[in-house]
């Protein structure tokens, strides 16, 4: 029965993180068009461009190596593994064993490793841009992410995410300054890894200042469909990490009834839009700054770290 | 049953492989085939004594009627040597199944063989001996051994001088470690381990030790500032070598300090742990720093081999910290963390050694800027470095990642630790170490990338085949072996059971091929590779069996996009240096006081821009510049030494025996 239980939970966390994860990207744009008084294309176009591009014929330049062919499909395939393994809406799908936090950040830093190449391997220059800016941003976040998971396991004892939601969940917490400093610092690399503005601009082409978009600038058809999705997923599983790790009201234990496991899947979606909306409302505040001051902005994300680590480590009630 | 004992197989290994270099000095022209043959059979025999010994838990011992007279020369199998037996007996038959084909590239067999087999030698009997004057003499013979090998291409100005530093730096580190076993002999004068193990050491003189050995373990595995000759000799040896001494002699360093910090000096206080621990961190920073600078492939990888060893040090640093108080579960985490990251790189960094040897026989080139699209025409090879690289900078679901993930683990018990200084620098060097395995993702990025991807940069890279079967299997075996040791890694773990409880009193939970790994066993955070990969698996076969139901299958070549700007020439691409550049500016301009000049043409002058770039190594200029400069002042001021009577060496020989005498008379 918990078996059973367990594996129909991960499938369901899979569909949700596949179906759900466009729409996130959806909510983004229509409510910065909104904000900008645009109607925008509308919560659905991300569906309809994906459709469109796996529809289209994909072009390759003549010296692309099968490295920029399998690059999407590694891309994509660790970033889901990465998202299916984040609690959604119960606290342990059965693979809470498989992965920690550090290890779910292992399975991005893979991804990034495969599409980093990829951005190398046409040999122009502007992946190139792409690829070493994107590993020069990585190389700031990846400290700073790990501060901030050993703030939490201070806080929690332990880096397994189910843990973590568990004990922040519990009433008995009390309220914690270095979890709030942890917050503002995940949400701070949650923009930054999702190449969202200030850091990067999605919206951008032909700028000189872009990252993402360099790097998968020669990818068409079925593999940028790929890449775009695999975007959407990681711009979902961070959420979905925050929501977890800081808001965790409303995941449900395994083994809960079909009434409670609904509530809480209704409480996901809500933090999804609630989240969509907000980065929304950051971008269209914000403006995008110079690539070489990205690793201060970030810096200020490890200092946040390291504070909320040296006040646990003072005393566990801060 | 004394013919049966691991100790003497072992040893009779070390006497074949000397009676292979032997043979290999008589006729080496000839004897090629036999020398690498002979060596990758004695090592694969070598290997499996290790790893039964290790099973076989109880250490083994033999005394044989050598050296000293009075005082023989002892030798040992435990876990600990046992490990290390394995590491080195593994690297020596990758490396000469990759030598079976590579060396038959090389122009001077005569000058390699016979130092090989040699080298090979010493370094099994460093990690089997048990008596302090059986060591220094095994440790001064790999030395020398690896020297020789180092200056084998004498003609190459570059070459001498690598091989100058190395064997100035390698004397310094033997006489380090020649006065740490000097005191911790006492005045009693006892050479062997075990009364030195008796013996026990406290106060001033454990600190002397351990510090000792820092500077002489220390400098043959590269730990900051002492790293500096190590850049200049890896690379300086043809590439089997290379890969052993990058992979497998830094190893027998680690097992040096390993063996006099954890195992003779007995227990270490925890203010000495954390200068270990700042010390590994430092390493692991500055070493990839350094990497990321290079752009020479070969150099790039032996300061990597800087920052790994810096990991190494970390996790060993926290196992002293751990053990200091009595948290024997903890400590068992990091020295697992740290042996299994000596195994992990000694298989990582003889791949990528071996791949970089594969580029230079195809292209001749080891500048990275005169290479690219190199996995078009050596596909194979290609693709074990590409697996290398992603083992080596820590990715799951392959072993590198294995290895940090336990050694952060061990950051976050850190909260344990009594002491404040040890809380505060473990989550410091656990943020440097992040920042070190993040940054070597961005080196292998380049390197894999400006290497192996892109378009070729010159004619070479562009004509280039691809290497020989003899070395393709090497390289495929050790590729094996990385995602073998990532996916299971439970089972190296076990087996290094014995040797941590030999260090530390505690043992990693047994987790075996199928359990996840448990940091320790109340933790709750576990790490099951094999689920992971088997997620990984299934993800990537249902993307790619749904995207060909789903999207259409048409491809056309075309044209590279680029933004509407393609560029005809393969000098537009990003170059090793430019793909360093954002990280250049961000982390190194304070470390190497780099400094950036741009001399533009005035505007409608059609001259060409230049770009000029100065890097300066801080370590290089602040310690071994002044130190070179002392010796050559102290040497001119002492010249006139050469030039005296008889009668005046003899009185100063008089003079000298009274004054050690007088010293010794006060002394007592």
């Amino acid at each position: 029965m918990g078996l059973i239980a367990a594996v129909l939970a991960t499938v369901l966390q899979l569909v949700l993180v596949l179906a759900l994860a466009p729409f996130l990207t959806g909510v983004v744009r229509t409510a910065k068009a909104r904000l900008q008084r645009r109607r925008g294309p509308g919560l659905f176009q991300v569906y309809r461009d994906l459709s469109r591009l796996l529809r289209k014929e994909v072009v390759i330049a003549p010296n692309a190596s099968w490295l920029f062919v399998a690059a999407p499909y590694v891309v994509f395939a660790t970033t889901v593994v990465a998202a299916v393994l984040i609690p959604s809406f119960t606290f342990d799908a059965g693979l809470g064993a498989a992965a920690d936090l550090i290890a779910i950040v292992g399975l991005l830093a893979t991804a990034r490793f495969a599409l980093a190449l990829a951005g190398l391997d046409i040999g122009t220059s502007f992946g190139g841009i792409g690829s070493s800016r994107e590993m020069m941003i990585a190389a700031v976040a990846e400290p700073a992410m790990l501060m901030l998971i050993f703030s939490l396991a201070l806080i929690a004892g332990s880096t397994r995410l189910p843990d973590i939601a568990l004990v922040v969940q519990s009433p008995g917490l009390g309220l914690h300054i270095s979890l709030l400093l942890a917050f503002v610092g995940f949400v701070m690399i949650a923009v930054a890894e999702n190449g969202r503005i200030p850091v990067d601009n999605p919206a951008t082409h032909l700028e000189l200042t872009m990252v993402h978009e360099a790097m998968v600038l020669e990818y068409s058809g079925r593999h940028l469909a790929l890449i775009e999705y695999a975007g959407s997923v990681k711009l979902l599983l961070y959420v979905s990490l925050i929501g977890a790790v800081f808001l965790p009201w409303g995941i449900a234990p395994l083994g809960a009834g079909l009434a409670q496991g609904a509530l809480a899947v209704a409480f996901y979606g809500a933090k999804l839009v609630a989240g969509g909306c907000l980065l929304g409302l950051f971008e269209v505040t914000t403006a995008k700054m110079r690539v070489f001051r990205v690793p201060q902005y970030i810096g200020t994300a490890l200092m946040l770290g390291l504070l909320a680590a040296l006040l646990q480590l003072v005393s566990r009630s801060l | 049953m004394p013919m049966n004992s691991p100790v003497i197989d072992a040893l009779l290994c070390v006497g074949a492989l000397l009676g292979v270099g032997a043979i290999a000095a008589f006729n080496a022209r000839k004897a090629l085939t036999f020398v690498y043959g002979a060596s990758a059979i004695v090592c694969a025999a070598g290997l499996a004594i290790a790893v039964a010994a290790l099973a076989a838990e109880a250490p083994s011992t033999v005394t044989l009627p050598l050296g000293l007279p009075w005082i023989g020369a002892h030798f040992r199998i435990d876990a600990l040597s046992a490990v290390f037996l394995a590491v080195v007996n593994l690297g020596g038959l990758a490396s000469s199944v990759f030598a079976l084909g590579y060396g038959r590239h090389e122009s001077a067999p005569q000058r390699i063989l016979p130092f090989y087999a040699a080298f090979l030698a010493a370094m099994n009997l460093v990690v089997l001996a048990d008596d302090a004057f059986s060591f220094l003499l095994s440790w001064e013979f790999m030395s020398l051994m690896s020297w020789a090998l180092v200056v084998g291409h004498d003609r190459a100005a570059d070459n001498l001088r690598a091989g100058y530093v190395y064997i100035v730096m390698a004397g310094i580190g033997t006489l380090a470690l020649l006065l740490a076993f000097g005191v911790m002999a006492g005045s009693s004068g006892h050479y062997a381990f075990d009364s030195m193990r008796a013996h026990g050491l406290d106060g001033a003189a454990a600190m002397a030790v351990l510090l000792l050995v820092l500077i002489g373990a220390g400098s043959k595995a590269g730990i900051f500032p002492l790293h500096a000759w190590l850049p200049l000799a890896h690379p300086a040896a043809p590439s089997q070598v290379s890969a052993l001494m990058s992979g497998v002699m830094t190893k027998v360093a680690v097992y040096a300090f390993i063996r006099i910090a954890f195992d003779l000096l007995g227990p270490v206080d925890w203010r000495l742990s954390m200068v270990v621990i700042a010390a590994g961190g430092i390493t692991a920073l500055l070493g990839v720093l350094y990497a990321l600078m290079q752009h020479d492939l070969k150099r790039l990888l032996a300061y990597h081999t800087v920052e790994n060893i810096g990991i190494i040090f970390a996790g060993l640093g926290l196992a002293l910290a751990f053990r200091a108080d009595g948290l024997a579960a903890a400590a068992a985490l990091a020295a697992t963390a740290a042996l299994f990251h000596v195994f992990n790189h000694s298989l990582f960094k003889s791949l990528l050694f071996f791949g970089a040897g594969a580029v230079q026989v195809s292209t001749g080139e080891r500048d990275m800027d005169r290479l690219g699209g190199l996995i078009h025409v050596m596909p194979a090879t290609a693709l074990t470095f590409l697996i290398g690289a992603a083992a080596i900078s820590a990715l799951p679901p392959l072993n590198g990642f294995a290895s940090e993930w336990m050694t952060f683990q061990a950051v976050f018990l850190s909260p344990d630790l009594p002491q404040w200084g040890l809380r505060f620098l473990a989550p410091a060097t656990g943020a440097l170490l992040a920042l070190a395995a993040a940054l070597a993702a961005a080196c292998f990025v380049k390197a894999f990338g400006i290497t192996f991807l892109g378009r070729a940069r010159s004619h070479e890279a562009a004509s280039a085949q691809e290497t020989d079967k003899a070395s393709l299997a090497a390289m495929f075996g050790l590729a094996a072996g990385c995602a073998i040791a990532g996916i299971f890694p439970g089972v190296f773990t076990d087996l290094l059971a014995p040797a941590t409880q030999l260090l530390t009193g505690g043992r990693m939970p047994a987790a075996g091929p199928l359990l996840p790994l448990a940091p320790v066993a109340a933790s709750h955070n576990t790490y099951g590779a094999l689920a992971v990969m088997a997620l990984l698996v299934l993800a990537g076969a249902a993307t790619v069996l749904v995207v060909r139901l789903v999207a259409s299958r048409a491809t056309r070549l075309g044209a590279a996009w680029d933004c509407g700007f393609p560029d005809a020439s393969p000098a537009t691409q990003y170059t090793a240096g430019s793909f360093a550049q954002p990280i250049r500016r961000t982390f190194a301009t304070i470390a190497y006081r780099v400094r950036e000049t741009v001399v533009m043409p005035e505007p409608g002058d059609t001259a060409a821009a230049r770009f000029s770039l100065q890097l300066h190594d801080r370590a290089w200029e602040a310690l071994y510049l002044p130190v070179a400069k002392a010796v050559g002042f102290a040497a001119d001021r002492l010249n006139f030494l050469q030039f005296l009577t008889i009668r005046r060496y003899l009185g100063i020989v008089f003079l000298t025996l009274v004054l050690l005498l007088t010293v010794l008379a006060l002394w007592a």
